[in-house]
């Protein structure tokens, strides 16, 4: 209720409900603090102001009320630890799903996030920063099977609603920090590290995905967007995606183990063919006045927008 | 020990050579000329700094317009390259670029050379000596060494600015990788090998952040020594006034915690320069390519260590703040502090508590339950002492006869401000609540009503309360009334519509003032999150305006403010024993002391207050004890 007074958006996950209820136990104890010093303390300086209280009290306040309002704001304190705090984060770091949930892998990169989906097989192809290059973006092993299904999209995360999700989070260049304020879940990705969140999305609809921490130039747009849909429809994406890209996420190169970089993409292959472009989000028409923002290109590479238009995916 | 040297000093006095103008005014060794230097070149700073979020605050507001008016002249100054013509052609619209060397310089201006040399530096080198009775500060030399390292930490900020490439662009807190790998500019690195990796805006802000921390480690070496060794006879440590000893914590604080960063500054130096990767991971890929690194360091390693200083120095801000206030409050309500026993407890416990919650700033970095347990129960901890902090100085009002002098009015808003800040931090120690307030407009809103409401508004307090000990004159009230209303006004302006920005998902650090996300466009209290932009912006620019009667009174009293004695307040603590303004030397004889150092409106005395250097008379009795 006072969360939603002062501008908090509804929550679309399982586990933040129990996030909003101890904010808003907080904001209440917060406010009755605050009113009550407030009083207090407005009351005071009316009434011992020089003109009404010429004479100060050497010796002040005498009782000891304030030892047990403070030793109240230490319970609660204590309460809002155990009660709420650490049970809250133990769930979240401790207790992830077993076997049902979906995987997808986050890879940030200055301004672009990609959305690296394990394909049919459900396993990821392995990486090496030695095959980056500008076909394969993420640097996936041409020679791995497992890799050859695996789908790639870029600031669109697909998401299908009442199932867990674990998001392993990764960076290529900065930190950056995917947060999804609408699930109350949020986690840095840090370059040389692979950090899995998970939570469940419990409301279907198009939330928007911020980058939390300055990585760049461009971080101020560094934007996607989260669909949550229904199982049915989050399929229908994934076949879609997977034709698109045409079955394989890096095509099969004939290099020997470790000529590093690897070679590039056979020029038949249409460029960026193995990296689904989704339309991004679309860029705000009403920003106002591009001429700052065009005049400014970010350096680390496209702001990625619209690229090969897949087909309406519902 | 102690009275020795102060013998020594004012015997000395009758026959020291006269100064010239140099070793007088600019190579001074006198602890009050080093503080007024501190005083003087920390407000320049203070405002500089806040004209810099001014200018952001335009683009914030009106993102692609062109600077109204100044456009011109901004455009000069930092070039085409960072200034851009808006869609017809007007030039100023600041590039993302320029904004975020603002945003990194705000922070870093602020924190390091604007508030800790004022607030710390500058009252601390005035006061503190005075307060405790000594001629001057232990190690004059090092004194005078601390003030010109940071003023040489200043110009070599302010040079970064036109370095090509502009100044450091990675916040102030300089994140690997994003600091290791900015900034700089190949073709003037091709040209110039050497000065190309050293002449760029993050490598001169770790130049620059060198020289200040070897300024506050000098500084506080000798506030330590000065309070432990120069106190006057009878100034037993349960008399010394609240000031100094939130000095003497904070002393420790910067003396303990700068170090590591001082080490972490040249280990990121050294990636930038030398080829090391202490805090860069192997495979790092930018702009598509995998760069040239050996690899193998962390980035998280350079959080910590930056936090590990980090926190302490929020603590660096705030206590000398806080002593302060607790000046200007025992002053004006005529009566002794209440619980000063337990404040001076409460600001060890802070001080020491402050060393151990520095992972609070990143409960994001994917961290385990265990380390997780550790830091929300080290920060649930530290606001024991803060909230016992506040609630002293709240019930210190109580039974007082309180003036409203100017000094005591900005101590006054101070309290519930400082509250405010206080009460948001609770939200913010807890790891889960995180996941949604993280680095959004809610965490700016309650780190500055700590330090701008809170800090800033203290030294406006200090300065009021002690111009009339430095110059002989008063500042007048009339300007100081304005000042203060104009400044309660326009702060609380800028700061409360954060909280609803925050609260809606609004993030710091967003060139565009949030223009791309929906997000900003859904409605709080009538406004959206965007259109807040406006009203905070209007009110920083208040802010700004609401400064020029405080500029203005500062300089016009110097001259012409109404000429006043040595305790033209009625206070008890020994600067004020002293002349206004105080002679090389301090006092005209050693001062003896025989009280605490609150005995206001003592029962049986002849007047409201009695002074420290007061010796018991039937006029002056013995103060009874007090039962806080």
């Amino acid at each position: 209720m006072l969360n939603r007074f002062i501008g908090m958006p509804p929550n679309a996950s399982e586990h933040g409900y129990m996030i909003d209820h101890m904010l808003e136990f907080a904001h209440w104890f917060m406010l009755v603090l605050f009113v009550g010093w407030s009083a207090f303390f407005l009351f005071t300086i009316f009434r011992f102001h020089r003109s009404r209280h010429p004479k100060a009290d050497y010796h002040g306040v005498k009782t000891k009320a304030s030892t047990h309002i403070e030793f109240m704001v230490v319970l609660v304190d204590v309460l809002l630890l155990l009660g709420f705090a650490l049970p809250l984060w133990g769930k979240r770091v401790t207790e992830f799903p077993k076997n049902d949930a979906v995987k997808i892998r986050v890879v940030a990169q200055q301004f672009t996030w990609n959305f690296h989906y394990p394909g049919v097989d459900g396993k990821f192809g392995k990486q090496d920063a030695a095959f980056v290059n500008s076909g394969n973006e993420l640097g996936l092993d041409p020679n791995d099977p497992a890799g050859r299904d695996d789908i790639i999209s870029k600031n669109e995360l697909h998401l299908p609603f009442n199932r867990n999700v674990i998001l392993e989070i990764t960076s290529k260049d900065v930190i950056h920090s995917l947060s999804l304020q609408s699930m109350r879940i949020g986690q840095d990705a840090v370059p040389g590290t692979l950090i899995p969140i998970w939570f469940k999305p419990i409301r279907a609809g198009t939330y928007e995905i911020i980058c939390g921490q300055l990585c760049g130039l461009g971080h101020y747009n560094m934007r996607a967007a989260m669909i949550v849909e229904s199982q049915e429809e989050y399929d229908n994406f994934l076949k879609e995606a997977a034709q698109l890209s045409g079955g394989g996420a890096a095509p099969p190169a004939p290099s020997s183990e470790g000529t590093a970089p690897a070679n590039p993409p056979p020029s038949t292959t249409p460029p960026g063919q193995e990296n689904l472009k989704v339309p991004s989000v679309p860029n705000p028409a009403e920003q106002p006045a591009g001429a700052p923002m065009q005049a400014n290109p970010a350096p680390g590479g496209a702001p990625a927008s619209g690229g090969i238009t897949p087909g309406p995916h519902r | 020990m102690a009275q020795q040297t102060a013998h020594e000093a004012a015997h000395h006095e009758h026959h020291h050579e006269e100064l010239g103008f140099w070793r007088k005014y600019v190579f001074s060794t006198d602890h009050k000329v080093i503080g007024i230097q501190y005083g003087i070149t920390g407000l320049i700073f203070l405002f500089f700094g806040f004209t810099l979020m001014m200018l952001m605050r335009w683009q914030l507001a009106f993102p692609g317009q062109a600077l109204p008016g100044i456009g011109g002249l901004f455009q000069k100054i930092f070039g085409d390259k960072m200034v851009l013509p808006d869609v017809n052609g007007h030039p100023g619209v600041m590039t993302s670029e320029l904004y975020n060397s603002f945003g990194a310089m705000h922070g870093t201006i602020m924190v390091f050379l604007g508030i800790v040399p004022t607030a710390f530096a500058a009252f601390g080198n005035y006061v503190v000596p005075l307060q405790i009775g000594a001629p001057d500060m232990t190690f004059p030399k090092i004194n005078m060494a601390s003030y010109w390292s940071f003023f040489l930490g200043g110009v070599v900020m302010l040079a970064s600015f036109f370095c090509p490439g502009g100044a450091a662009k990675s916040g102030w807190t300089s994140y690997s990788p994003l600091a290791n790998i900015t900034d700089q500019v190949p073709e003037f690195v091709a040209a110039h090998p050497v000065l190309g990796l050293i002449f760029n805006g993050q490598s001169m802000w770790i130049l620059g952040m060198v020289f200040l921390i070897t300024s506050s480690l000098l500084g506080s070496v000798n506030f330590i020594t000065t309070i432990i060794q120069l106190r006057a006879p009878g100034m037993t440590w349960m008399r010394l006034p609240f000031f100094v000893w939130a000095q003497l914590v904070t002393s420790f604080l910067l003396l303990l915690a700068f170090p590591p960063l001082e080490a972490a500054s040249i280990f990121q130096l050294m990636d930038r320069v030398a080829g090391t990767s202490f805090f860069l991971p192997s495979g790092l890929i930018v702009n598509g390519a995998q760069i040239h690194i050996s690899g193998g360091g962390s980035p998280l390693l350079w959080q910590h260590l930056f936090w590990f200083l980090a926190h302490p120095e929020v603590y660096v801000l705030i206590l000398p703040g806080i002593g302060i206030i607790g000046e200007v409050v025992a002053n004006n309500t005529r009566k002794p502090l209440w619980g000063y026993k337990a404040m001076v407890f409460a600001i060890f416990v802070l001080g020491f508590l402050s060393f151990i919650v520095w992972a609070h700033h990143m409960y994001l970095t994917g961290m385990g339950a265990a380390v997780s347990a550790f830091f929300q129960t080290t920060t649930i901890m530290i606001s024991v002492p803060s909230v016992i902090l506040l609630t002293a100085l709240i019930l210190s009002l109580w039974g007082g006869s309180i003036r409203f002098t100017t000094p005591m009015c900005f101590a006054t808003a101070f309290l519930p401000m400082f509250g405010i800040g206080g009460l948001t931090g609770i939200p913010l120690a807890f790891n889960a609540l995180d996941l949604y307030l993280h680095d959004t407009y809610y965490v700016i809103a309650h780190f500055h009503y700590i330090v701008a409401p809170g800090t800033i508004f203290a030294i406006f307090a200090g300065v009021y309360h002690w111009f009339p000990k430095a110059t002989g004159r008063m500042m007048n009230q009339f300007l100081g009334r304005l000042h203060f209303w104009a400044s309660f006004l326009f702060i609380n302006g800028i700061f409360l519509p954060m909280f609803l920005q925050g609260m809606l998902g609004m993030h710091r650090r967003w060139y565009d003032g949030g223009a791309s996300y929906d997000i900003s466009k859904a409605i709080v209290w009538g406004l959206s999150g965007f259109d807040w932009n406006k009203v905070i912006s209007i009110s920083a620019w208040g802010l700004g305006l609401a400064q020029l009667p405080f500029i203005f009174n500062f300089f016009s009293s110097i001259w012409y403010g109404k000429a006043v004695g040595r305790n033209p307040w009625d206070a008890t603590t020994l600067e004020w024993l002293a002349p206004s303004p105080p002679p090389h030397g301090n006092f005209d004889h050693a001062p003896e002391v025989h009280r605490g150092p609150y005995e206001y409106s003592v029962p049986g005395a002849a007047q409201d207050f009695i002074p420290q250097s007061e010796p018991t008379s039937p006029t002056a009795p013995a103060a009874p004890a007090l039962a806080h």
